[in-house]
């Protein structure tokens, strides 16, 4: 029994409820907001402690043994999941309050990003396929009212489209997990990895496999990312760096448990599949950065690009591969956050969104000019930075399977990433200037902050890859080696 | 404009508290038989929704000045905090607690905290359902 | 009687997606509900239907029914409830500021 396991799950929550009647009190909101965030990124830096000296934990709910009742596991991938979740939340609230504006913060803005991160903590941690399902809802809810608020009309259009397609893809996992209820009659994960591991990987299970392979890649944007562009793209810039950063990182979290845990078994089926998705995901993210014309575009592009790259480790599926995923996984959701809300600041002080019209800000902004050149940097995967490492470990794994035109995909990629990165850099940081030094628009030092806390990560995430390496490798052993997650949830005996 | 609606207000008058009794009864079943916290709530906001359709939204409100947001904030407060209120007995995480009680006038009667979990779920659908609905009447 | 709830559930199925595919967005969210209703009896139909009795307090039969695929069904309820409500509101919403709830005319990307 740890209850110490569930706290990133309800303290959101209940803080979130608290902030509902403290709506006219905005002061109290931030500070009541960011706290929270705070604690429960502490709170998952004592629970990779304890990971690490008491081996996984488990809370069972309510005293109900599993495979019976619900409960939630915490092992080093999940938790440094969390912890990263949390800490990208945090800087983005800290971005938020200086640029949101009081009539978001009154509409609620606060308490929806904590069911949020809520929803995105509850998915990281539970060791129930359903519970992962109402977590993902929780998750989806509060994005759809974070997409949907404020209420412009481009806004409310692309809102739609957004949650239309996310129901459907909801409607895809309830039908998932129907199947899965039929054939296996249980639903939490270990055990459903026991069953398939004692009964073989038959063909219908494989089948119920790749429907959870279509729910989790629409989810994450395996592939299945044409409604992610045009979303993307209307929320204000905190809640875009929010999205950019957890949404999609949480369909791949899904995509990583259910073809690591519960369906290892067939991997010349479900792995090549994967493999040829993120192959394709790739080479369209890429097509995407180079045709945009638009900062929104290019970034939203390389979110789109940057699964693509995750999911090759999930296809090549060794042991390397997932120390190289788990650490692209947290390197790429402070990389995602801090790149969209650069591009937002750029946008706010230019008012343009156009790359070719915006130039000169690295006179006005040199220290913001040179934090996008470090994320670039990282981005790309320049070493020390933080992206480095990621790379190298799936590359290493991609070359011990010789899939060779993966690897050749994933490389070329980062070239991509650089292209499009360094053309925003060049044209609209470098050149003559349009704007005078009289009417610049001065960036809001909270902003300035939020990017000084990520750059501080994404360097020291590079730099101290040593010190997390113990979380990292334990993670990637429990991930390939899916038996010491089953004995850890199902030996009740301890 | 003037709408003749003599007949709906005086069946309503009746009616909602058939409905009000009715998502009481669901409620309270909900303890060991069909019904519970979700559907009791179902039928109480739903009788609320019908005395804001039979008299309008300030006359309604008069009665019944509550902020639904915050009811439904409060019913998940509720629910919550008799879920986490485990952790300071500690149990696992939603363990409820449950016991026979004699109670003057009622006799013994089986009392648990699940009920207090029921009340928040059925207090948040009440606030949720009654803010959608005034949400999209508000404009006219 | 399982095979006839799976051809009730194609039925289901068939309608929604007629309705999702069409361009009126009331429609559209209709068909979603009952996607959702669809769903809702597949999930009971795996969980067998009719075995055994009901498995409440007070009830002494020996066989009970598998009472988790009803918990999983109303977890599912009431998830669509709330996701149709919130749809229902956006889509009011959509259609003051657009002007139109046509999802053809509504369609396209922002910057052509």
């Amino acid at each position: 029994m740890n209850n110490i396991i569930v706290l990133p799950l309800i303290v959101p929550i209940i803080t979130a409820t608290l902030l509902v009647f403290l709506n006219n009190n905005i002061k109290l909101q931030r500070i009541v907001s960011l706290i929270t965030m705070i604690f429960v990124a502490c709170i998952s830096v004592v629970l990779l402690q304890l990971i690490q000296t008491e081996g996984i934990l488990r809370l069972d709910f309510s005293g109900w043994m599993p495979p019976f009742g619900i409960l939630f596991v915490a092992d080093s991938f999940s938790v440094l999941l969390v912890l990263t979740a949390s800490i990208v939340t945090a800087v983005c609230l800290i971005y938020a309050f200086s640029t949101i504006g009081e009539r978001h913060e009154k509409m609620y803005f606060y308490p929806f990003v904590l069911f949020l991160i809520a929803g995105v903590n509850g998915s990281f941690l539970t060791g129930d396929i359903f519970n992962l399902f109402v977590c993902f809802e929780v998750m989806l809810l509060a994005s759809y009212v974070l997409i949907a608020l404020g209420g412009g009309k481009m806004q409310l259009r692309e809102s739609i489209k957004y949650v239309l397609i996310n129901v459907v893809a909801s409607w895809m996992f309830l039908v998932a997990l129907a199947y899965l209820y039929g054939t296996l009659k249980t639903l939490n994960m270990a055990h459903i990895a026991q069953r398939v591991a004692e009964a073989g990987q038959d063909p219908l299970l494989t089948v119920v496999s790749l429907t959870f392979l279509v729910v989790f890649g629409l989810k994450a944007g395996l592939l299945l990312f044409f409604w992610l562009p045009g979303s993307y793209s209307v929320p204000p810039t905190a809640v875009q760096a929010l999205f950019a950063a957890l949404l999609t990182k949480v369909g791949m979290y899904a995509l990583f448990r259910t073809f690591m845990l519960m369906f290892p078994l067939q991997p010349e089926i479900t792995h090549t599949i994967i493999g040829v998705m993120a192959g394709a995901t790739i080479i369209a993210g890429c097509m995407g950065a180079f045709a945009g014309r638009d900062v929104r575009t290019i970034a939203t592009y390389n979110v789109i690009i940057s699964v693509g790259f995750i999911l090759v480790a999930l296809a090549v599926g060794t042991e390397d591969a997932m120390a190289g995923a788990v650490y692209y996984l947290v390197h790429d959701m402070l990389g995602k956050a801090l790149l969209f809300l650069l591009i937002g600041t750029m946008i706010l002080v230019t008012g343009e969104v156009v790359v070719k019209n915006m130039n000169g800000l690295i006179r006005i902004y040199p220290l913001f000019g040179w934090i996008f050149f470090i994320m670039m940097c990282a981005l790309v995967g320049i070493p020390p930075l933080s992206g480095f490492i990621g790379k190298v470990l799936i590359g290493q794994g991609a070359i011990e399977t010789e899939s060779y035109v993966l690897l050749a995909l994933a490389f070329g990629s980062s070239i991509i990433v650089m292209y499009s990165l360094l053309r925003i850099f060049l044209a609209s940081f470098f050149g003559e200037t349009s704007i005078n030094e009289e009417d610049k628009m001065p960036i809001p030092r909270g902003a300035m902050a939020s990017f000084i806390i990520l750059a501080i990560f994404i360097i020291g995430l590079g730099v101290g890859a040593e010190g997390l390496a113990v979380y990292v490798n334990d993670a990637a052993y429990t991930l390939s080696n899916p038996s010491v997650y089953i004995d850890a949830i199902l030996n009740t005996n301890k | 404009m003037k709408v003749n609606d003599v007949i709906l207000k005086s069946v309503v008058r009746g009616v909602v508290f058939i409905v009000f009794t009715l998502g009481m009864y669901l409620f309270f079943a909900g303890h060991n038989a069909p019904g519970g916290g979700f559907i009791g709530g179902l039928v109480l906001g739903s009788g609320i929704v019908l005395l804001y359709l039979t008299y309008d939204i300030e006359t309604v409100h008069k009665g019944m000045p509550f902020d639904f947001k915050k009811v439904a904030a409060f019913g998940v407060l509720l629910a919550t905090g008799s879920a986490i209120a485990s952790l300071f007995f500690n149990v696992p995480f939603l363990t409820q607690a449950d016991g026979y009680y004699n109670l003057p006038l009622l006799g013994e009667k089986h009392l648990s905290t699940v009920t207090i979990f029921e009340a928040g779920v059925a207090l948040t659908v009440v606030g949720t359902l009654v803010t959608i609905i005034l949400n999209i009447s508000e404009d006219e | 009687m399982e095979s006839l709830m799976i051809v009730l559930v194609g039925i289901l199925v068939t309608v929604a997606t007629y309705l999702i595919l069409s361009r009126s967005v009331i429609r559209v969210i209709v068909g979603t509900a009952i996607l959702s209703h669809a769903v809702h009896l597949l999930l009971l139909t795996v969980g067998g239907l009719k075995k055994g009795s009901v498995p409440l307090l007070g009830q002494a039969a020996a066989p009970f029914t598998d009472a988790l695929p009803q918990a999983l069904i109303l977890t599912a309820i009431v998830i669509s409830f709330a996701v149709t409500a919130f749809l229902l509101v956006l889509a009011y919403r959509m259609y003051l500021m657009n002007g139109t709830d046509d999802l053809e005319e509504l369609g396209g990307s922002s910057d052509e």
